[in-house]
């Protein structure tokens, strides 16, 4: 995927998420926006996504423009699949029905169609057994991957995930960040922001550093680990790779 | 046995020890109204009532299918009130609000009166019944309204954003994840509801709803007699709000267990 981000502005109120973003990533498998909390990474990702409208500036992908258009907007993140850091998931929805949910009422497969497709990412994540439980009758680990593979019911190229192990223990944590890898290793481009450096080392192809609404820096992950340009991303990660 | 076990126990009251338990505050309540009533020095006489046992099965019957009728339209009513609160027409959405406003801040006795006296009689509608389950309806349809207000506004954030994500329109949205979501959760405060237009059913009979109240008054008055009359009356009603009181306690356990 090819993502150019140009002069994105974002307020809330009167609080600025970012402010004069610029961003060209080019044919890149799996990008991770990584930073300090409160510094915009999951507001870039909310407007990758389609899911809010930045105040200005220009967002292309694959050299297409997201519009401003509500009903533009729709269609775009029907093409995507999106997850979510925790909780989102439909409480009174089975497992299953979760994610055949999309797919009847978004994407017109048939009843049928849908199960059988539900049924087979269910497998696919080692979830079968599950399939008519509630997510309270899940553990977060389990939830996640529902989630994934709702996001990944319609068959998207392209997968976006919010601090997907965020609300997750390590154990949790693992199981879902291989899910994710798989599907990198899989042909799906991926957006993943995450506090998990070493996936971000591992998996990605290329890593920008967010912080204060700005991009701090971006390139492979071998250079912004091995050897950061800025000062900024040295400090950074001098600190969160302490411990 | 006649303590309940300590908060931080795991032991659970015996079934011996709720049900000894439950039949002495029974006993203590009947005590205390059997005293009351010896110290009024107070007659007793069932017979003249017994005659008329048909006309209380007449105004129960009558209060039940009004009570029945009215939480009917007030779910409407209520679910309306809601739709035109959230609509992005402010005018249509401050009418709701005025209205709900109105019903709550004016007792319901004034309502019926008003409706019946003034506005049935202006549009020329003369089935007082009608009058009696509008009044109601449109009475409880306030309180209703507020309860759906606040279960839809207790659906989270993040299952709006994640209906959105997947693509679901606005439509889509209320219908699939926050009208469930939220009709489950009002449950409870709707069959408390149900039991409050029961009660307040009984204020028809000031517009001469021949319903169970009324009904109880007037063999009072046939009869002269006055609390043979009232104790059925107050004993119909416990018939009907009691197991649904019980009702509401048994979902929002089930529900608090489900979430």
């Amino acid at each position: 995927m090819n993502i150019e981000l140009q002069g994105i502005s974002k307020t809330y109120g009167s609080a600025r998420a970012l402010e004069g973003l610029d961003l060209s990533i080019e044919d890149s498998k799996c990008l991770a926006l990584i930073g300090p909390s409160g510094g915009g990474k999951s507001t870039t990702l909310r407007l990758l996504a389609g899911i809010e409208k930045p105040t200005t500036g220009e967002i292309l992908i694959d050299g297409s423009s997201l519009s401003n258009a509500d009903e533009h907007l729709r269609e775009y993140r029907k093409s995507i699949g999106i997850v979510f850091q925790a909780y989102n998931l439909f409480p009174h929805y089975s497992a299953l029905e979760n994610i055949t949910l999309p797919l009847t009422k978004v994407h017109g497969y048939s009843e049928e169609d849908s199960i059988e497709r539900a049924r087979e990412l269910l497998r696919r994540f080692h979830l079968l057994e599950h399939a008519n439980k509630k997510p309270a009758e899940l553990s977060g680990g389990q939830n996640q991957r529902v989630a994934i593979a709702r996001a990944l019911g319609h068959k998207p190229k392209l997968l976006m995930l919010d601090e997907p192990t965020s609300a997750l223990d390590p154990e949790m944590t693992a199981e879902v960040l291989e899910v994710i890898e798989e599907l990198v290793e899989g042909q799906k481009d991926v957006i993943i922001v995450t506090h998990q450096m070493g996936f971000a080392k591992r998996v990605a192809d290329q890593v920008a550093i967010i912080a204060d609404g700005k991009v701090a820096e971006t390139g492979p992950p071998n250079q912004i680990f091995e050897n950061p340009e800025s000062n900024f991303t040295r400090r950074f990660l001098s600190r969160v790779l302490k411990y | 046995m006649l303590f309940a076990p300590q908060e931080d126990s795991n032991q659970d009251e015996s079934k011996k020890s709720q049900l000894l338990s439950f039949l002495l505050a029974g006993l203590a309540f009947s005590l205390f109204t059997y005293f009351v009533f010896a110290a009024a020095d107070y007659h007793w006489d069932w017979s003249s009532i017994y005659e008329y046992r048909q006309k209380f099965v007449n105004g129960w019957l009558a209060s039940l299918l009004v009570s029945l009728a009215a939480l009917f339209v007030s779910l409407l009513v209520g679910a309306a009130t809601v739709i035109i609160q959230k609509s992005r027409f402010l005018p249509l959405r401050y009418s709701a609000t005025i209205y709900v406003e109105l019903v709550r801040g004016t007792p319901l006795l004034v309502q019926i009166l008003f409706l019946f006296y003034v506005v049935a009689d202006s549009l020329g509608l003369d089935n007082r019944y009608v009058v009696g389950v509008a009044a109601l309806s449109l009475f409880s349809g306030a309180y209703i309204s507020e309860i759906f207000r606040g279960a839809i506004e207790s659906v989270g954030k993040s299952q709006l954003q994640s209906a959105k994500a997947i693509g679901l329109t606005h439509y889509q949205t209320y219908r699939y994840v926050i009208f469930p979501q939220a009709l489950r959760r009002s449950l409870p405060a709707l069959a408390g509801q149900m039991a409050n237009i029961i009660k307040d059913s009984s204020l028809l009979s000031i517009i001469a709803i021949r319903e169970f109240t009324l009904n109880a008054r007037e063999v009072s008055a046939l009869t002269f007699s006055s609390f043979e009359s009232y104790l059925p009356l107050a004993l119909g009603y416990l018939i009907l709000t009691l197991p649904i009181m019980r009702m509401a306690r048994v979902i929002e356990k089930r529900i608090r267990f489900e979430t």
